[in-house]
């Protein structure tokens, strides 16, 4: 059965049809933790977030506190937040723009007073219209309740908000590419090193990147301190998370539950959450963190939701999104629908990503649609390599960033675990679940 | 005379003073040249390379990688229906495919009346109503054939004007009261930040 005894942290206010409203925010807590950050030194601030051991909640899951240490070497220019929510099935970031636009800004907010930067920007995907919206409202009504702007709160500290809209780019998710974007460019990842835009970020100053939902926690670490927020969890993976589920589920949804302390087949089956597979169907295999992590099978099921514990095993729970495939799914058509993502996505700056995308993409869309050869197989798994040398986990980079060496995943997974269903779409002459 | 209404050369305006330089106001601008004239047309782009203090060809090129903008024209109504990996299992393709039929029109082309683009698109980040559909990037929550018909019906009656306004993402968000910072006054902060910049950059440079 899962544990689902510890308190919302960033969703406490799901129920409530108003939650985006400053005055609903006020009524339950609103802006305490901002109050109460602004009694305290910056760095009693940054303490208490490295105290919670807060790992990112974008993907890489690098601590948050470290990154911010790291900042504080040099003058601080700029924080700036991804909210470019694009790696497919991922959908958290989406529910926190517009349920609890409020909460976002003031972790925001109290970021930059931890950093003693003034000017913060929210980069959104483009296609959050209503995300984009209501976090618009709610900079303009911490602007007139005083928590934004000059002095705020009456206290030494000044800062701006301005939220960004995306234009419909993948890639922009990536901390380099979006930096890119907010100067008004195309999306191209940037060269490293230096790996870090706390080095070089927004027009080449010291610049902190964190995700929208890493922000969300801020409020509440600060006000109940970082000690409460390590509690919580197990291990490197405090806290509570938000894991968005999808697929062949009965209750697709977005549920934060503490770390470590649910497994997989708590989060897919349990009558609360997932509440298992439509029909009773079988489960084949499911994505733990996002596409670009490799798949885990039924074996996977009782691994608890840790993000050391996923890593060991040679995947990661990346961005929080897990997709659930059943018998009724065909894996090759999922591998392929993955990887045109990635060819359509890939920005085109590194000869194995714009070209290695495009040829698997090819060849896994002929097996799919009746064209397919039995060596098509290992040719896919020839051209993975040469994408990421030795197919290991985490991958070889060959690339500028991440999403080229992202693209064996899929493949491999399905090869590895389901390489007879490759050869039925040879011999079928077209896929056998069509 | 600009090209834009003088509505929209004013939040121009207002979008690149929010920006410590100029050129960060490439992609709210090419919104805004979107939602007045539907698409991004040569006069739009360069009003846009006017405003951030760059080329025409630098705005047509940075545009060009982006999915949002488009340098053709689109229907009143851009419907997008989402195929990627939570939507394919649930019938995402179908949809795509119902809707191609409804709208007697391709993947990517718009319907002879100028109404409807339809698009296939990547991941929405709505996989828990899927098929994801959003027109002019708004979800509209319609997961079956009969939901996404009934919703072009109401779409071209003009039922649903208030809220899926035609074109673009950014035509009712903006900051109101404008910056609470003081914008001459962040300006003159952000002038001197500058030049202790280029100060340290230029004995950086004579120290090497």
């Amino acid at each position: 059965m899962a544990v689902l005894d510890a308190n919302p942290i960033v969703t406490s206010r799901r129920e409530m049809a108003d939650s985006h409203t400053l005055a609903r925010y006020l009524e339950t807590g609103g802006y305490a933790g901002l109050r109460q950050a602004l009694t305290m030194h910056p760095e009693a601030v940054a303490a208490e977030v490295d105290a919670a051991s807060l790992l990112g909640r974008g993907g890489a899951g690098f601590p948050a506190g470290r990154k911010w240490s790291m900042l504080r070497k040099s003058p601080i220019s700029y924080l700036v937040v991804n909210g470019d929510e694009s790696e497919p099935a991922t959908f958290k970031d989406h529910y926190l723009v517009e349920r609890d636009p409020h909460q976002l800004v003031e972790g925001v907010i109290i970021a930059a007073y931890a950093l003693q930067v003034t000017q913060a920007f929210i980069f959104l995907r483009g296609e959050f219209a209503l995300g984009l919206e209501r976090v618009q409202q709610a900079i303009n009504e911490a602007y007139e309740h005083g928590a934004l702007g000059r002095h705020i709160l009456g206290s030494s500290f000044s800062v701006d908000l301005v939220v960004h809209p995306g234009a419909g780019a993948y890639i922009c998710g990536e901390e380099t590419a979006l930096l890119e974007a907010l100067e008004g460019k195309r999306g191209f990842p940037r060269i490293k090193p230096p790996f870090f835009p706390a080095v070089t970020g927004l027009y080449g100053e010291p610049t902190v990147v964190n995700n929208v939902e890493t922000m969300s926690n801020l409020p509440w670490i600060v006000l109940h301190g970082g000690a409460a927020f390590a509690a919580l969890g197990g291990g490197r993976s405090t806290g509570t998370r938000m894991f968005a589920l999808s697929g062949r589920v009965n209750r697709p949804g977005v549920y934060e539950i503490e770390m470590v302390k649910n497994t997989f087949r708590d989060l897919i089956f349990d009558p609360e959450l997932g509440g298992g597979i439509p029909g009773g169907h079988e489960l084949r295999a499911f994505i733990p963190g996002g596409v670009s992590a490799p798949w885990f099978f039924p074996e996977h099921l009782d691994m608890v939701l840790g993000q050391d514990e996923v890593g060991a095993a040679g995947s990661m729970l990346g961005s929080g999104s897990i997709v659930v495939m059943d018998d009724t799914t065909c894996v090759v058509r999922a591998a392929w629908r993955i990887t045109k993502f990635f060819s359509r996505e890939s920005c085109g700056q590194c000869t194995p990503c714009r070209e290695g995308s495009g040829w698997v993409e090819r060849i896994l869309y002929r097996l799919e649609h009746g064209g397919g050869r039995t060596e098509d197989v290992d040719l896919l798994l020839d051209l993975c390599d040469n994408i990421s040398p030795g197919l290991n986990w985490p991958p070889q980079q060959t690339t500028i960033c991440v999403l080229g060496p992202s693209i064996p995943s899929s493949i491999t997974s399905a090869i590895s675990r389901f390489r007879d269903d490759f050869y039925a779409h040879v011999h079928h002459g077209s896929c056998p679940h069509a | 005379m600009t090209h834009f209404r003088s509505d929209i050369r004013q939040r121009a305006e207002e979008l690149v003073s929010l920006y410590p330089r100029r050129r960060s106001a490439m992609l709210p601008l090419l919104h805004l040249a979107q939602e007045q004239d539907g698409y991004l047309t040569d006069a739009g782009m360069a009003e846009v390379a006017q405003l951030t203090g760059t080329t025409p060809a630098e705005v047509r090129g940075t545009a060009a990688f982006y999915d949002m903008f488009h340098l053709e024209p689109v229907g009143r109504y851009v419907v997008g229906v989402c195929t990627n990996i939570a939507c394919l299992l649930a019938g995402g393709e179908e949809l795509l495919e119902h809707a191609r039929r409804s709208l007697d029109c391709e993947v990517g082309g718009t319907t002879a009346d100028g109404l409807f683009t339809l698009e296939e698109t990547e991941c929405l980040a709505d996989c828990n109503v899927a098929p994801a559909v959003q027109v002019n990037h708004r979800y509209v929550h319609t997961t079956t054939p009969d939901q996404l018909d009934q919703l072009l019906e109401d779409l071209r009656a003009g039922r649903r004007d208030h809220d899926i306004p035609p074109h673009g993402t950014l035509i009712r968000v903006r900051r109101s009261g404008g910056l609470r910072v003081g914008a001459t006054e962040l300006a003159e902060e952000r002038r001197e930040a500058r030049e202790a910049r280029e100060a340290r950059e230029a004995a950086a440079k004579e120290a090497s």
